[in-house]
């Protein structure tokens, strides 16, 4: 029976010939990740199940990333369990704050090349499903099952049909991937994928760097998808030999893909030359405009960072759009690099610099605001444009606080502009 | 087994940052995370949900994080069943593996409306609203939902696995 990318992929991790959608399997993990808020329960659980040891102490990633460095007390404990937890099992990649590994979970994993092509990754966090950029298997799960594979290494899944997304031609000046995504999104809905894979492909997927795929397959979840997924190409071989050379020598990876005859629930033809510069407004990142139709909203904060949006490119953008530029006067702008790499590449590189000029703050990697946990949480009736991935009500503070969603050229616009703007503004 | 309770209508899309907002997260204690449950869309829910209340919704309740906090968060609160046009897919999981009662019934969700008094059958998945008199068909749980909930729940299946 012809396959998906992802079903092929699944059906090789549970030893099987080929599966087909709604098949239930048990397969094998190649990584389990849990951070500071879902690992805690998590190990309540493991206890319980009276376990020793983790299955592979190499396999089990733990990254305190959502309230590090730690904000207020409970946020510590959360920390403090975790930690004592990855000591006494040993866990290979644990790192603490500061060092050259640390940073947000999904970009540090693919960029230490933890995970390469063909893995298959459950995370105790949503966002998980960012590592499909690099041609993996990758979704969210909660704290239970986290804990459950963490003890065997196996977790079921239902085989899920999907939706293939053909790309053709090139962006246009200042367009990324985030302003991909969102139109995916918005025209798809935040159900339009449910249970769904959203697997990449066509010519136009040149357009996309490694970072601006990782940013793409990072908002799957956004439409309910449960993974997104591209082929692997020359781009991803590139990123591999410099993140893991010692695995990329050796070959140590698995290259699947997709059937020619492989069925597909849908297909969405996306010219990439037609995509604008996007935002999402308040309170759904479906709720997608042009953001060039949106110059009236004025704003209080910036936000440039993120799992979706503080990879190298992105802090590279943001200093090449803000230099010799000014933060407007009412406006703070947080720039988060996403990794500690991240932050010592950008410094090297004069980019933090550049937007210590331009009067943007910049923050130690954490998700802190993206979540309303601190950092940057908005006041009743303040407005935020961000380069994360939500915009739900009281996500990044008072529940009358607005967010709007955008890649980094748009915020980066916006920040001199004190209202939703674009770079061609400035 | 049979729930019945008084409903909590709510609408599309309610997400897991409205269900438990991420400022309370910093505990995973189910009696801390009642008292903030739905407080961002429904401040008054926490005082008057009573045990054995049911919760009905629209389309891809539970969307956005993976948090179980979530799930754990409305189970603690009392409520008994959360009936959805559907589910978004972790909170789906999360929710089996919590031991917290779910249902898609998109004409349940539809026609139920807040404060109505109902009743749900677990095992044939019929709903009725005892106050309209209306009945409703929801999708039965598939095989491998029941054979976890047979065991207990995630980590009593994943106990007896251990075991072998």
């Amino acid at each position: 029976m012809p396959m998906t990318m992802t079903q092929k992929i699944l059906a090789d991790h549970a030893g099987l010939e080929s599966v087909a959608p709604g098949d239930l399997i048990e397969a094998k993990l190649d990584y389990v990740l849990g951070n500071d808020v879902t690992t805690p329960p998590a190990i309540k659980v493991f206890e319980k199940l009276g376990v020793k040891e983790v299955f592979d102490k190499d396999r089990v990633l733990l990254i305190g990333d959502h309230f590090t460095p730690n904000k207020d007390i409970k946020s510590a404990e959360l920390n403090k369990t975790m930690r004592c937890f990855a000591r006494e099992q040993e866990i290979t990649h644990y790192y603490e704050l500061g060092r050259r590994e640390m940073g947000i979970e999904h970009v540090i994993i693919p960029d230490n090349g933890i995970v390469l092509p063909g893995d298959l990754v459950i995370g105790a966090d949503s966002h998980t499903c960012t590592y499909g950029a690099l041609a993996s298997f990758a979704t969210g799960v909660g704290s239970t099952d986290l804990a459950c594979a963490m003890a065997r290494g196996v977790t079921w899944f239902k085989v899920p049909e999907a939706i293939k997304v053909n790309l053709k031609g090139s962006f246009k000046k200042f367009v990324t991937g985030k302003d991909l995504i969102l139109n995916i999104i918005g025209k798809i809905g935040v159900d339009g994928a449910l249970y769904k894979s959203l697997e990449f492909d066509g010519e136009g997927i040149k357009a996309l760097s490694m970072d601006g795929r990782l940013t793409v397959c990072n908002m799957a979840i956004e439409c309910g998808a449960k993974n997104g997924i591209f082929p692997v190409d020359n781009y991803t071989l590139k990123y591999i030999s410099r993140t893991n050379p010692d695995r990329f020598i050796r070959s140590d990876y698995k290259i699947y893909t997709a059937d020619e005859d492989a069925e597909y629930s849908d297909v969405l033809d996306i010219d990439l030359d037609e995509i604008d510069l996007t935002v999402a407004l308040p309170h759904l990142p479906s709720n997608t405009r042009k953001a060039s139709g949106c110059k009236d909203l004025k704003i209080d904060q910036v936000v440039i960072g993120s799992c979706t949006n503080g990879r190298l490119e992105d802090i590279g953008a943001a200093a090449t759009i803000l230099q010799g530029l000014k933060v407007h006067k009412d406006v703070r702008c947080i720039v988060i690099p996403g990794s500690q790499r991240v932050y010592r590449q950008a410094l090297d590189n004069g980019w933090l610099q550049i937007l210590d000029d331009a009067g943007c703050v910049i923050s130690t990697p954490t998700c802190g605001p993206c979540l309303g946990g601190h950092m940057g949480v908005l006041a009743k009736g303040e407005r935020c444009v961000s380069t994360t991935n939500r915009n739900f009500v009281g996500r990044m503070g008072d529940v009358e606080s607005e967010v709007i969603l955008s890649g980094v050229p748009v915020a980066c616009a916006s920040a001199v502009l004190g209202r939703v703007g674009t770079p061609d503004e400035l | 087994m049979k729930v019945s309770g008084k409903v909590f209508k709510y609408g599309d899309n309610i997400d897991t940052d409205v269900i438990i907002p991420a400022r309370h997260l910093t505990s995973a204690d189910p009696e801390h995370l009642k008292e903030h449950c739905m407080e961002d869309i429904d401040k008054s829910f926490k005082d008057r949900v009573k045990p054995g209340d049911i919760m009905v919704a629209g389309k891809n309740f539970g969307c956005g994080s993976s948090r179980e906090h979530a799930p754990v968060a409305i189970k603690a609160s009392g409520i008994a069943l959360v009936i959805a046009n559907d589910f978004a897919r972790i909170f789906y999981r999360n929710s089996i593996n919590v031991g917290l009662p779910i249902l898609e019934c998109p004409e349940a969700a539809a026609k139920i409306k807040d404060g109505d008094e109902i009743e749900a059958d677990f095992d044939t998945g019929v709903i009725t609203d005892k106050t309209t008199g209306e009945s409703f068909q929801a999708k039965a749980f598939p095989e491998f939902i029941k054979n976890i909930m047979a065991s207990g729940g995630l980590v009593g299946y994943t106990e007896s696995e251990l075991r072998v």
